[in-house]
């Protein structure tokens, strides 16, 4: 399949070594994100995206950044990082500081950069994506041509707002994709245990909206496959249902300590197998875009940039006691006190 | 003399709307049956064949969904008005208001906003028996992040739901099912009026009667009972539940030395409760005696008239709770 698609490829050089870079850098973002849970930086509840960087990156790299919206469940870190989100701020979110995307008040699962399109980062399974097809409603409504993508797990794809949603999708058209990022498990549920039927993809057939399932694990033909999705989308103002194959090498969250409970080690060395990093280095090495030298040198610069943003965000101070009533309405304070 | 008209709470409803939908192209109506079939109690009449599919939108009978929907379209500058058929039903879309619409703004710390108003009938019509007949504005009015109110007059209904279309926060608006065909003079100018304000419905000496939404009017109905025996008691309107005008209420208490918090939704556990509380706590020092307290029986609405007569509050039960008191 990689040779496939490395033959059908159009994208240039520079552009492959690109994916390469946002996906190395995506792992070693989230592996220091692993690190700071572990030291006790980071607190509550953080998941990785370890394993899945090709379907971010083939999706985002297919959008017009900025403009179009971008809505996710709350393993959010490589949805708002490839929209341009400063990731000293999303660093700094993670360990609760001022300098947070959200001033330390969402923390990893409440990620937000409006001014990107990003709207979140959201913590109830299912419960964002009447807000993703919202984001729609409102494009539409002002007869814009931005589409939105909508993110959720294959746990998420059984909450019934989901069907609700679907079904006014389909009602009135919503541009609006929706992108099931199947990693194989609902938490600790494998899909076989949650899922009457586990071809998650068939379910926007029924409201009448164009269905289909890829595999996310090769960046390029995430790349493809999302440019032609996304491409059809913003010219038929209508929403489209995806079931992305993917694989979620770490556990749940950063506090599930004990992946054995629901697969086994055989299963997750085999799926190492299918690393999209390393699929696409192999290409890049093939095509001599990058030499094992190069290769090591990236991993390196990566791994510093990452260290200095790590940095950056522990050196930002924690917030004041006294910011904790700010911001809960536009216009007035609560009332002070316990 | 500034010009007034006679009208109906839902009509002064309607106006509301009518005028600031024609100033603002970013508000639409949203809600089930709201558009085509004008609305289970009418209160959109007019505005389908006035404003079109675009800016009225018939859903599908999926509240939590909708609300969603409705949301994001907030988060991405426009301004709902959701309309819920009876707020029984905003009971589906719990997690939406809750977890979503409510925290919105404190989650991103301020830099989404959600601009959406939530309305619809909360309380007993007439026998619409266990499913369509609560009272829930204590649940919302717990929330941070919400704004609740629940205006009782015709100037306050059409004044307030301005308000809370220009708010650019979250604003459940509680309208009262048995308050839909009451009259009252309307001023002919446009005006809005603020949240957090409560008003004194009757002026008096004895004792003050604290309420809101329909509760108002049984208190002034209470109050004229209660002059036939000599006792002049003081109405007040707390009109805004979230932000709550507690100045005004205790303006009044310590004015009358005595209180009775009288609402509709179930006794135990609800927003009564927290004014009371607040009156005790407070005012202690300013009370001739306990605050009462008048709610709604714990009991799931019953069918049966005679039963649902028994379950709400009325202005007797008002008047019995006075007397206790005095």
């Amino acid at each position: 399949m990689a040779k496939q698609a490395v033959k059908n490829s159009t994208e240039s050089p520079a552009v492959l070594e690109q994916y390469y870079r946002d996906m190395v850098f995506l792992r070693h973002f989230e592996e220091k994100c692993n690190l700071a849970y572990r030291q006790g930086k980071v607190g509550g509840y953080m998941h990785t995206y370890i394993g899945m960087e090709a379907l971010a990156v083939g999706w985002l790299e297919s959008i017009k950044k900025g403009y179009d919206y971008v809505i996710t469940a709350y393993r959010d870190h490589a949805h708002a990082l490839l929209l341009g989100t400063d990731p000293v701020a999303v660093m700094a979110e993670l360990m609760g500081r001022k300098d947070g995307t959200a001033g330390g008040k969402g923390g990893s699962m409440h990620l937000f950069d409006p001014e990107r399109g990003f709207y979140g980062g959201w913590g109830i399974v299912g419960g964002h994506i009447p807000l993703g097809a919202g984001l729609a409603f409102a494009s539409k409504y002002r007869e814009e041509d931005r589409i939105t993508l909508n993110f959720m797990g294959d746990g998420a794809s059984n909450q019934g707002v989901v069907f609700e949603t679907l079904n006014m999708a389909g009602l009135w058209d919503l541009p609006c994709i929706f992108i099931v990022e199947n990693n194989e498990f609902a938490m600790g549920t494998r899909l076989e245990y949650h899922a009457a039927d586990p071809e998650l993809w068939k379910r926007g057939i029924p409201f009448d909206i164009k269905s289909e399932r890829i595999d996310g694990m090769d960046v390029i033909q995430m790349k493809n496959d999302a440019q032609r999705i996304v491409d059809w989308v913003r010219e038929n103002q209508k929403p489209y249902w995806v079931e992305v194959m993917t694989y979620r090498y770490a556990g749940h969250g950063a506090a599930d300590q004990d992946r054995q409970l629901y697969r086994t080690k055989e299963e997750e060395a085999s799926a190492w197998k299918r690393d999209p990093i390393k699929r696409l280095e192999a290409i890049l090495l093939e095509r001599k875009i990058l030499t094992p030298e190069t290769v090591e040198a990236i991993d390196a610069e990566i791994i510093e940039q990452v260290d200095k943003i790590y940095d950056a965000a522990d050196a930002s101070p924690h917030p004041d006691p006294s910011e904790v009533y700010d911001n809960i309405y536009t216009d007035m304070d609560v009332e002070k006190g316990h | 003399m500034p010009a007034a008209t006679e009208t109906t709470y839902r009509e002064a409803l309607q106006k509301s709307m009518f005028e600031e939908m024609d100033k603002n192209a970013d508000i639409f109506l949203m809600g089930e049956d709201i558009g085509r079939y004008e609305g289970t109690f009418k209160v959109t009449k007019g505005f389908f064949p006035k404003y079109g599919t675009r800016r009225v939108v018939d859903t599908p009978i999926t509240e939590a969904g909708f609300m969603g929907i409705a949301t994001g379209a907030a988060m991405a500058g426009l301004r709902p008005i959701v309309e819920f058929m009876t707020m029984s039903f905003s009971i589906l879309a719990l997690d939406q208001i809750i977890n979503h619409t409510a925290k919105i703004h404190y989650m991103s710390n301020g830099i989404v906003k959600c601009p959406i108003v939530i309305r619809g009938p909360g309380g007993a019509a007439k026998q619409l028996s266990a499913q369509h007949s609560h009272s829930l504005d204590g649940w919302y009015a717990h929330v941070p992040g919400l704004k609740v109110v629940a205006p009782a007059t015709v100037q306050d209904v059409y004044g307030m739901l301005k308000t809370a279309i220009a708010d650019d926060n979250p604003v459940v608006f509680y309208e009262h099912p048995r308050l839909y065909a009451m009259k009252g003079t309307l001023p002919d100018h446009e005006y809005s009026i603020p949240f957090g304000k409560a008003q004194i419905l009757k002026e008096g000496k004895d004792i003050s009667l604290v309420g809101y939404s329909l509760m108002s009017q049984i208190n002034l109905a209470a109050a004229e009972l209660l002059a036939k025996d000599g006792i002049d008691a003081e109405v007040v309107d707390i009109r805004s539940l979230l932000p709550l005008d507690t100045e005004t209420i205790y303006r009044s208490v310590r004015k009358t030395h005595r209180a009775v918090v009288v609402y509709e939704d179930w006794k135990s556990g609800s927003f009564g409760s927290e004014i009371h509380s607040r009156i005790s706590e407070d005012c202690f020092d300013d009370l001739d005696g306990p605050v009462g307290r008048v709610g709604g029986l714990n009991v799931p609405m019953p069918y049966s008239r005679v039963l649902e007569l028994e379950a709400v509050t009325n202005e007797h039960h008002v008047v019995a709770a006075v007397r206790k008191l005095l």
